[in-house]
């Protein structure tokens, strides 16, 4: 026995609202997200992850009072992302009760930005996020690049190394989604999240694509994650957290339960 | 009522700490506090911290903490979080070789790069992040109605280890067995979050407010 893997619900949060997009466009309100935070920790989950979407500037605080209210009853690693891109910014998320921020477009058009954030905070609170596409086509060696703007926007930039300077650069963790499975509950792309899990030191989650238990699975025996996100099949009551434990646990697989 | 101090020497998160202790103790008047006064006047002092060991003891040394808690430290219930156990130790290898408070004797040490498991062969991940478990080496009144075993939430990169096996309240393993609690008298110290550690975390820092520093 040893350490666990962690199963974490991830909260798209708009306006204070619990929202998840598929392919960031069909928006379903799954609720408020202290009463979800709840149900989640009840249930298990061995983290949670806030991913602030609200477009505009003027209701970005709303986020900061979803954090607080949440982080007084939920006692278990709480992340927030979205929006991130000053020191302070991550500042007020950790005095509102945050353990750690997700820092993603700020990253890819400034890295030196991760580097003074851990610098400052320290890496345990630096969770980069890489949203990766494939680029490669078939019979070529799959190659995957860093995208923007909810992965219209390319980059240039390869993701597997990416994820290599960024650990140098203090992220504590590697919060990885592949944008063509996002939202198509489809499974994970475990090629790319095994290239990633390969490539650094630091523990990586791995995300997009989620549309059953053994997507969930598959994520850490097959991609090699240390440990795996998912929205909508928790937000609609598909599955439990207790009931993704049960079924990782029957795999062989190490989980808190 | 009680007073509750919390260091803060401006090191991590001590709203999660705070938030964690009002909520296994409505009644306890929680202060965030760097002041002599406070520190004073506690009746329980709880010690966190993140991040790096040498720039936390360049702070409590610049804040005059270290004589202050050094002065507290006697009689009453002490409660070490994370960094704020690392920093009781006699020396970190951590920023180029660092001198700790000596409140219990031990070293911390880095996971080694690579850490593999000597059982599975598996390249083990640094820093040490997530749940494991918590094996408890002998009976304390702070680990009162918590499982044998329980997994409690770790994050770092830097373990401690010492010599003297009195002083161990509970080990854990992650491809080496380390140091996860520590006590001495009125001293209790862990490396993981109680404060993030849902059930059993809560039930810690609860069993931490009750205590009266001995028993330990």
């Amino acid at each position: 026995m040893g350490l666990a893997k962690r199963i974490i619900p991830c909260l798209d949060v708009d306006n204070g609202r619990v929202v998840k997009g598929v392919q960031f466009v069909d928006i379903r309100d799954a609720g408020d997200p202290v009463e979800v935070a709840r149900r989640y920790d009840s249930e298990g989950a061995d983290e949670i992850t806030f991913l602030d979407i609200t477009a505009s500037s003027d209701n970005r605080d709303t986020i900061i009072h979803v954090v607080e209210a949440v982080a007084s009853e939920v006692f278990i690693p709480l992340t927030v992302g979205g929006g991130i891109r000053k020191v302070d910014d991550i500042r007020r998320m950790l005095n509102a009760g945050a353990d750690k921020v997700g820092i993603n477009t700020a990253a890819v058009f400034n890295p030196e930005f991760v580097k003074e954030a851990s610098d400052k905070v320290g890496s345990q609170c630096i969770v980069v996020a890489i949203d990766a596409k494939q680029v490669s086509g078939d019979g070529e060696s799959k190659r995957w690049e860093i995208f923007t703007h909810g992965g219209r926007k390319p980059t240039g930039i390869d993701a597997v190394e990416w994820a290599g300077r960024m650990q140098a650069y203090g992220a504590g963790e590697i919060l990885l989604t592949s944008m063509d499975r996002d939202g198509t509950k489809s499974g994970f792309d475990l090629d790319l999240t095994r290239a990633v899990c390969d490539a650094v030191s630091i523990p990586v989650i791995a995300s997009g694509g989620v549309g059953n238990l053994q997507h969930l699975a598959d994520g850490v025996t097959i991609g090699g994650a240390d440990a795996v996100l998912a929205a909508s099949i928790f937000h609609f009551a598909e599955y439990s957290v207790g009931e993704a434990k049960q079924y990782m646990a029957e795999r062989g697989i190490e989980v808190r339960q | 009522m009680s007073l509750v101090a919390v260091i803060d020497y401006g090191m991590g998160n001590l709203r999660s700490v705070a938030k964690a202790l009002e909520h296994v103790d409505p009644r306890a008047r929680v202060r965030i506090t760097d002041a002599a006064a406070d520190i004073k006047a506690a009746d329980h002092i709880v010690f966190p911290g993140q991040g790096a060991i040498g720039h936390a003891m360049t702070e409590l040394q610049r804040r005059q903490l270290d004589q202050i808690l050094l002065q507290q430290m006697g009689h009453k219930p002490f409660l070490g979080i994370c960094l704020g156990l690392q920093v009781m130790m006699d020396f970190s290898e951590e920023d180029g070789g660092t001198g700790g408070l000596g409140l219990l004797p031990g070293q911390v040490k880095r996971f080694p790069d690579p850490h593999v498991d000597p059982v599975s062969n598996e390249r083990l991940k640094v820093p040490h992040m997530g749940w494991n478990q918590l094996h408890q080496v002998r009976p304390h009144p702070l680990w009162q109605g918590i499982e044998q075993d329980s997994r409690f939430y770790f994050v770092h990169s830097y373990y401690v280890t010492t010599e003297d096996p009195d002083e161990i309240a509970g080990t854990c393993d992650y491809g080496l067995q380390f140091v996860a609690a520590a006590c001495r008298d009125n001293m209790f110290a862990v490396q993981f979050h109680p404060e993030k550690s849902a059930q059993a975390g809560l039930k810690l820092l609860e069993n931490f407010l009750q205590w009266d520093g001995q028993g330990g």
